[in-house]
């Protein structure tokens, strides 16, 4: 039971940075950011051979770098040649599938004989056994102190009323172009800080592992925020990352009750439906009970 | 201050939807000049502001204000100098954020802070924004860790109006900015802006379809009609005019009658 919790806080932590870069493209800036796949499989690429090469802690920033590059590029699609937000991410998504090949050489590669920062933290003693879910909660909770600090900065405060209010954005002096950028550069990072830190952990890293990647981070998210809800900043950070959390013991659950792995998609892609959903549905409920309450009423005054 | 220079725009030219918005249209404002216009329906009243804040390029002509050439910058830079309120009290405001966010945000871009991405609000800062609030009298000081969506469109607007002139801009664009709102609250609105542009001094464009506002506020009314000024009434000629004279005078100059099915002439 213990190491059932201890994998679903690991997972819970090492996919929070994609939930928070969603958090930031998806509910801050209001756009739908299809890179999430390809950047997070970027993320593991880069770091994988990084740490081949004996560089375990380069990887991260190295990862993270590379995905936020994979941002700009979405980001320079939609801002300035005019393509449409969704199909921008599409599109550096499929041209990312290539690129990850490039960067490993291979459709993956495991890096079972090389170091990494969980066998650096293992060999340093750091954290006893929970040394895999000590390392990615420290690296974690640094990226949701860096984000919270980081949109109450005049910069973040324009990416965050560049997706509230564009009309309002124009009027203050704020380049909408640039915000767009450096947001959807600096969730990309983190949606790569999680391939970087996900590939050393399971010391493995798989060209087609970013597949649905999205979604299930759509779902952590949703999670998230319809449990902790709105309020300050550090509120809602936490709750996206507790969200995160959630959803992997969900997960965990489903596994347990004998789900098999190939349904998980499924089950998150219910989990996103049902709670994205869920405003129109209770509307929806809503109207239907006051209209047949008011109709009984009209035939009983008959 | 502000020059325009013969500018002129053109709408979707050379299809059977091409509409001449601005036909070389002249205006120069001196520092501290506060004019109203009024005009018909589709005279360029909006399109002139558009001109001027730099939502699309002018195709002839040139833009000038307080000497910097702004006829090919884009809004984003120009909105540095050039502080606006629009008809929809929801445009100006960022409703998800707290109005201190907001107020934030409109602090920030001073030229001192525009460099610096990193720069925070400090304690200061935030007491300032208190005072400032408290100008407005609506009680907004107390309730400055709320979403601006919690509050109504007059003090949106109140509130629009105080982050468009927080850090006095070089010239204020007024578009209907009162008339949306309950005449108790425009009325209020109104107030405030009178005082705030007198005592900070800045110069002004307000357009209104409120005839007797265009006499009443500021030093100068101008007519528009068909995308050019058509009259521009200042100084003693100004005082003393009836809003009658001014539709008489409106006739004369665009050779038919003020045509604007939402003007109010009633004197009271």
């Amino acid at each position: 039971m213990l190491t059932i919790v201890q994998t679903a806080l690991e997972a819970g932590f090492l996919y929070a940075p994609i939930a928070l870069a969603l958090f930031l493209s998806f509910s801050i800036l209001n756009i739908a950011d299809m890179t999430t796949d390809g950047a997070f499989v970027l993320g593991g690429a880069v770091s994988a051979v990084c740490c081949l090469a004996g560089h375990p802690i380069l990887a991260i920033p190295a990862g993270m770098l590379a995905a936020a590059a994979a941002g700009f590029i979405t980001a320079f699609l939609q801002t300035k040649l005019g393509v449409p937000s969704i199909l921008a991410g599409i599109v550096t998504n499929i041209g990312l599938y290539s690129i990850n090949l490039m960067v490993m050489g291979s459709g993956n590669k495991s890096l079972f004989q090389a170091q990494s920062i969980y066998t650096l933290a293992k060999d340093a003693g750091i954290g006893g056994s929970w040394y895999k879910l000590v390392v990615t909660a420290v690296l974690v909770l640094v990226v949701c102190a860096a984000l919270v600090l980081f949109l109450g900065t005049r910069l973040g405060l324009s990416i965050r009323a560049t997706g509230d209010n564009a009309d309002m954005v124009r009027a203050s002096s704020i380049n909408p172009t640039f915000t767009i950028t450096v947001g959807l550069c600096v969730a990309n990072a983190m949606t790569g800080l999680s391939g970087a830190m996900v590939a050393q952990y399971n010391t493995f890293a798989d060209v087609n592992s970013g597949t649905g990647m999205v979604v299930l981070a759509l779902a952590a998210l949703v999670i998230g925020e319809t449990l902790i809800g709105k309020g300050s900043m550090v509120r809602r950070v936490l709750g996206v990352l507790a969200g995160s959390i959630i959803y992997r013991f969900i997960y965990a659950a489903a596994l347990r009750a004998n789900v098999p792995a190939d349904y998980m998609k499924l089950v998150s892609a219910v989990i996103v439906g049902i709670a994205i959903s869920a405003p129109a549905i209770r509307n929806w409920a809503a109207f239907q009970a006051k209209k047949s309450k008011a109709l009984a009423a009209r035939k009983g005054e008959k | 201050m502000l020059e325009l220079k013969n500018i002129s725009k053109t709408f979707n030219p050379g299809t059977v939807n091409e509409k001449t918005a601005l036909s070389g249209l002249s205006l120069t404002l001196a520092d501290g000049d506060f004019a109203t216009i009024v005009g018909s329906n589709g005279a360029g009243k909006s399109t002139l502001f558009n001109a001027i804040a730099g939502d699309f390029y002018v195709d002839e002509g040139s833009i000038t204000l307080g000497g910097e050439d702004l006829t090919y910058l884009p809004a984003y830079r120009r909105s540095r100098n050039i502080g606006r309120l629009f008809q929809d009290p929801m445009r100006g405001t960022a409703p998800h954020m707290t109005i201190e966010e907001n107020l934030a945000l409109a602090y920030l871009r001073t030229t001192k802070h525009q460099k610096a991405f990193f720069s925070r609000v400090s304690k200061k800062d935030k007491a300032f924004f208190r005072d400032q609030l408290s100008r407005l009298d609506m009680g907004l000081e107390d309730r400055m860790r709320q979403p601006v969506g919690l509050l109504s469109g007059g003090q949106r607007q109140a509130l629009t109006l105080l982050m468009a002139t927080m850090v006095p801009p070089k010239l204020l664009l007024l578009d209907e900015h009162t008339a949306a709102l309950d005449p108790g609250t425009a009325e209020k609105v109104l107030k405030l802006t009178r005082e705030i542009v007198a005592q900070e001094h800045i110069t002004c464009l307000m357009i209104t379809h409120n005839m007797k506002n265009a006499l009443e506020l500021g030093n100068r009314t101008l007519m528009m009609n068909a995308g050019n000024i058509v009259l521009d009434i200042q100084g003693e000629e100004r005082e003393g005019l009836t809003v009658e004279d001014l539709l008489h005078r409106f006739k004369a100059g665009a050779g038919k009658d003020l045509d604007n099915d939402r003007i109010l002439l009633s004197e009271d």
